[in-house]
């Protein structure tokens, strides 16, 4: 037994709910979380033909304020914060010096200086740590951990609006695509965003901790009619891959950069000086020697997270996701692999567990949701 | 669910019907539940031979893969592929998704499995 020198584990505000609900809980970045409610595959259909409801209050928040809140956070984060509008929010990596992942987060313009960043869980202490650190010479502005003050409810799939409209006066559809506004669900004060990590449409929604159980159930309920269910971070996990959505750990960390993960387009080019940028740009004119790849397995097989890339009897990559997918219905994955493997239609080799498997590359992302009018 | 009476176990959650010489092989509801959505089996050749605690294939649910473990030593005399087709059915129906069955060489080996009281005191 490891208990006693493991810490205990986290609890968010809606624990209570998920435990009673019968949700399957496992331990996530130091998280007790629910995995399941129904299954796997019943949540993960349930979001690409109806709608879920995923709490990912786990996710941290970090707030940077301040005169000079603009220029320290084109200083730690790898996109264009300047070309956000107050109310617009943007994917963006924290890097290191290297160009390789601390974390990837979502940047929020609360105000003209004031951001909200929304980091893994995993990585809240150490992002927190390096901000911290490395906004100070950016000038007067300030950042705070302000994780506990939020919790984080996710409503996605294409019955999402439906749902969520019921419960608030702010007209969804004023909400673009990750834009943002604040509001009331279910009478709880809110940051409602039209954002997500399904490759749905869909809304997270920021509440006070203490009315998320409200919010919560208001939501399944005002949802019930459109088959809208409670779902877990596996369901979560097989939607982002099938729509090709990085994951720190996994397709990004501080071994890979923005532009072997694909994340070029997270990467302010254009704006002057930030943590990471002379070592992307020698990389972007040296060439990158490898990239993350799609693949689907033409073998019976499925591979999965740190499984070897082989050719010629010697590993050239690495597996970084993958999965028997819930909606496509097939086996898919990404791995790192070097260049000359990349074009879709290559054949890959895969270890599976001393077994070679073939997959083919192809395009990403998997699945990409159907234009509705 | 309550566990069937007329069927063996192990502590790696496999159940075995011992019928004569033959002892067929699968994995409990408790086992299924665990690994949540099956997608995926790898099941071994006819003619195999197996050694009890020996891994005879795997089972895979869309999050994780865990090894199959033979209960009892013996040559493999038959394979559902039907699973293969529908692997869903260990979910369903774990306790009659067979997987293999086995002709048992050392009949002394289902001393060491469990009964269906021993095994629900496993569970707890």
């Amino acid at each position: 037994m490891d208990t006693l020198s493991s810490p205990p584990l986290l609890k968010t505000s809606l624990h209570a709910v998920h435990v009673s609900s019968g949700a399957r809980m496992v331990p996530f970045a130091g998280w007790d979380m629910p995995v399941e409610y129904s299954g796997i595959t019943a949540e993960h259909l349930a979001v690409r033909t109806r709608a879920g409801v995923f709490d990912v209050s786990h996710m941290g928040q970090i707030e940077i304020a301040g005169k000079d809140a603009l220029a320290a956070v084109q200083r730690i984060s790898s996109n264009d914060a300047g070309r956000l509008a107050v109310g617009q929010a943007h994917l963006s990596g924290l890097l290191t010096p290297e160009g390789t992942f601390l974390d990837d987060l979502l940047v929020y313009r609360m105000a003209s200086s004031h951001f909200m960043l929304v980091v893994n869980a995993a990585n809240v202490s150490k992002d927190f740590a390096w901000i911290s650190e490395q906004i100070k010479p950016a000038g007067e502005a300030a950042c705070v951990n302000s994780s506990s003050r939020y919790a984080l409810i996710a409503v996605q799939g294409p019955a999402a609006r439906a749902a969520l409209q019921p419960l608030t006066a702010v007209h969804l559809d004023d909400i673009h695509y990750y834009w943002f506004t604040h509001g009331e669900v279910a009478s709880a004060r809110a940051i409602i965003s039209r954002t997500g990590y399904t490759g749905e449409d869909g809304f997270e929604i920021f509440v006070p901790p203490q009315n998320a159980e409200t919010v919560w159930k208001a939501l399944l309920e005002a949802g019930r009619p459109s088959g809208v269910i409670a779902c877990g971070l596996g369901a979560r996990d097989t939607l982002r891959l099938e729509a090709a959505m990085r994951l720190y750990g996994n397709e990004m960390d501080d071994t890979t950069t923005a532009l072997e993960a694909g994340l070029g387009w997270i990467v302010g080019w254009d704006k002057s000086d930030f943590i990471g940028r002379a070592a992307l740009l020698a990389q972007k004119s040296a060439g990158v020697d490898r990239r993350l790849v799609g693949f689907e397995m033409t073998d019976r097989a499925i591979a999965r997270h740190g499984y070897p890339v082989v050719a010629d009897g010697r590993t050239v990559g690495t597996v970084t996701s993958g999965t028997q997918t819930p909606f496509l219905k097939k086996s898919i994955g990404m791995a790192y692999v070097p260049v000359a493997l990349t074009a879709p239609g290559t054949t890959l080799t895969i270890d599976v567990r001393g077994r070679i498997a073939a997959a083919r590359v192809v395009p990403l992302p998997f699945y990409k949701r159907p234009t509705r009018a | 669910m309550s566990y069937p009476a007329d069927l063996k176990y192990t502590k790696d959650h496999e159940w075995i019907r011992i019928s004569g010489d033959t002892a067929t092989v699968g994995i409990t509801d408790f086992a299924q539940r665990q690994l949540g959505d099956v997608v995926f089996l790898d099941l071994p050749e006819i003619g195999r031979q197996v050694s009890a605690g020996e891994a005879f294939g795997s089972i895979e649910s869309v999050k994780a893969v865990s090894d199959l473990y033979a209960p009892m030593s013996g040559e493999v005399i038959e394979v559902n592929d039907a699973l293969k087709n529908h692997p869903e059915s260990v979910n369903q129906q774990p306790h009659d998704s067979w997987m293999i069955k086995v002709r048992v060489a050392t009949p002394t080996e289902a001393a060491t499995l469990l009964d269906v009281s021993q095994y629900e005191g496993l569970l707890g």
